[in-house]
């Protein structure tokens, strides 16, 4: 990343080195292994865990747990699987990814290229919202959903969603705008531009990186997020992470630990997708969702 | 004349337009955000139980919360999961980045390693831990098939030690993270600073103790906002990986507000803990921005 890679200060012995190396890999195990357990035990027939191994790979492979994760497994009242709340997770990611990234992209190209009264105190308030414990908006958000009949529905999930992740997308947004050139946007203006016109054929051509970070971000948080799908969500419309854990909490039976691997790494598929292909832009979305802006 | 006007009228919705899109947003967040927070703080001074009512109460809520045993446990664990997962993390983070900057050759593989669990919900980071912890099917049993027999590792069932459990599933989690932030702030020193004090005699050791870590303050300052604002928030992982237990032992504000107000019918006392949350955070947030908005002007 830097210049002079070449000739860094810093210089180690070989016997130091070797530590490093160690210790690195040592801690590699360590992050890998909680994926090693869920994927080896997620085909492995029940018997083979509960005599104690964990750790071995699978002696006779099934994909069995997976089906049964999938299409058959108790979640609630019916034997469904997982797939139902799968799709309702999508229905509920889907929208609220669209609304929150084209809202940002909008209030980002205003709050840097429109002159404003009080924009830093405004983009302040923003900031702070982002990082509210919702606990505090879970009463009155109840209460909200439920006056406007969109209690228990995707649909009020989605706007809930799309509230609580306005204010990153516009962060994203607003701190990739203001490096770009206000000059093409004041000659845009010269020559008869609209609001419209700017935003459409100036800012958008070059915001495909700032998207991709704000979509990542808003995809993975929405999709992971357990404390307003299990607040919110009806019988029909709870979220993948809802479902999964009504999976592994049910008290009733035997524990098919097969089956709750094989849901986990379902209900982990789509935000390690999104991490393997676009793992840079993962990061930089971390990174700048981090409060820094 | 018609003509006059159209235009007046045209040139006069392009000045209103930037407020007129950007008004939604506004008023959202001033609904959903901070109207909502008035709410919950005005409902924490009633008597709401099953339902929002508008009795005042004064600071009963509040008092009586305080005298729960329930809270006094949720806040004992917050502070040693917090003490101990920001500073475990904080260690971690920075020791990884460190060893990683030592021109490693799979730098880009170790990185994707580390970086991985942020990727994961809680809930199934939870669900994960929560098996391999688990004594009967687990670690424990894993091990003593192994032939260690006299291997003991019960914490997750354990309500002295359960706590710690959540802490390792959370500092797995995060850690990745932190090392990736420490890591941009070690790729951004300058390298002749170091070379000339090393001209001067002095020792990795040294250069570490005395350059460098000390200008990585504003990643420290970063990590240590966003581990505590997530270690405050932390709720699903409990959910997944304990549910509050065994018994209480495990039990976190954001788990307490949640029982309190929707299973017990405790809506006042639940508005109240989540004040307590908002302070809480508050507290950290409100200096922290405040900084940062007034350097970037």
């Amino acid at each position: 990343m830097s210049v002079a890679t070449q000739d860094t200060a810093i210089r180690t012995g070989r016997a130091v080195r070797v530590l490093i190396y160690l210790v690195l890999l040592l801690f590699a195990l360590f992050y890998m292994l909680p994926l090693y357990v869920m994927l080896v035990n997620s085909v492995k027939p029940l018997d083979e865990i509960t005599g104690g191994g964990m750790m071995n790979l699978p002696k006779v492979l099934t994909f069995e747990p997976w089906v049964k994760a999938w299409s058959s497994a108790q979640i609630g009242v019916e034997p469904t699987g997982l797939s139902p709340y799968f799709w309702n997770s999508i229905k509920m990611v889907v929208p609220a990814v669209a609304i929150s990234t084209i809202l940002g992209a909008l209030n980002g190209y205003v709050l840097t290229k429109w002159r404003f009264k009080y924009d830093t105190i405004l983009f302040g308030l923003m900031l702070f919202a982002c990082f509210i414990p919702f606990q505090i908006v879970l009463i009155p958000m109840a209460r909200m959903l439920g006056l406007m009949g969109m209690a228990g529905s995707t649909s009020g999930l989605v706007l809930v969603h799309v509230v609580y992740g306005i204010g990153f997308t516009t962060l994203y947004f607003r701190n990739y705008y203001a490096v770009f050139p206000t000059e093409l946007v004041r000659a845009a203006q010269i020559d008869g531009a609209g609001f419209f016109q700017i935003f459409w054929r100036i800012l958008l051509p070059s915001s495909g990186p700032i998207a991709v970070v704000s979509i990542i971000w808003q995809f993975t948080n929405i999709w992971n997020d357990f404390l307003f799908g299990a607040s919110f969500a009806g019988a029909t419309s709870q979220p993948m992470t809802v479902a999964l854990n009504n999976l592994v909490q049910a008290s009733h039976g035997v524990k098919e630990y097969n089956v709750h691997f094989a849901g986990a790494i379902l209900a982990a598929t789509p935000t390690l997708l999104v991490y393997i292909v676009a793992g840079r832009y993962f990061v930089r979305g971390l990174m700048a969702g981090s409060v820094k802006g | 004349m018609a003509l006059h006007a159209n235009a007046d009228f045209k040139t006069r919705l392009q000045m209103w337009l930037p407020k007129l899109v950007l008004s939604p947003t506004v008023a959202l967040m001033l609904v959903f955000v901070y109207g909502f927070i008035i709410f919950s703080v005005y409902l924490s001074f009633t008597d709401s139980r099953l339902l929002p009512s508008y009795g005042w109460v004064g600071f009963e809520n509040y008092s009586k919360l305080w005298r729960l045993s329930h809270w006094e446990t949720s806040i004992k664990n917050m502070g040693i999961f917090a003490f101990l997962y920001i500073g475990i993390c904080t260690v971690l983070g920075l020791g990884l980045a460190i060893f990683l900057d030592q021109k490693i050759r799979a730098e880009g593989m170790l990185r994707t390693i580390y970086l991985y669990p942020m990727a994961l919900s809680f809930i199934v980071t939870g669900t994960a831990w929560k098996w391999f912890l688990d004594p009967g099917i687990g670690l424990e049993n894993v091990m003593q098939s192994w032939g260690w027999t006299s291997f003991e590792f019960d914490w997750i069932k354990n309500s002295d030690f359960a706590i710690y459990t959540v802490v390792l599933a959370a500092v797995w989690q995060t850690s990745g993270f932190v090392m990736a932030m420490f890591l941009a702030g070690l790729r951004g020193i300058d390298n002749e600073i170091l070379k000339a004090a090393q001209m001067d005699g002095a020792s990795n050791w040294n250069l570490y103790r005395r350059i460098i870590i000390p200008q990585l303050r504003p990643a420290f300052l970063s990590a240590f906002v966003i581990l505590s604002h997530l270690a405050i928030k932390t709720f699903d992982l409990v959910i997944a990986l304990t549910g509050g237990g065994p018994g209480r032992a495990t039990e976190l504000p954001a788990t307490f507000m949640y029982s309190y107000t929707f299973t017990r019918n405790q809506m006042g006392i639940g508005a109240a803990s989540a004040t307590i949350m908002l302070m809480t955070i508050a507290a950290i947030m409100i200096p922290y921005l405040y900084a940062e908005l007034r350097e970037k002007k």
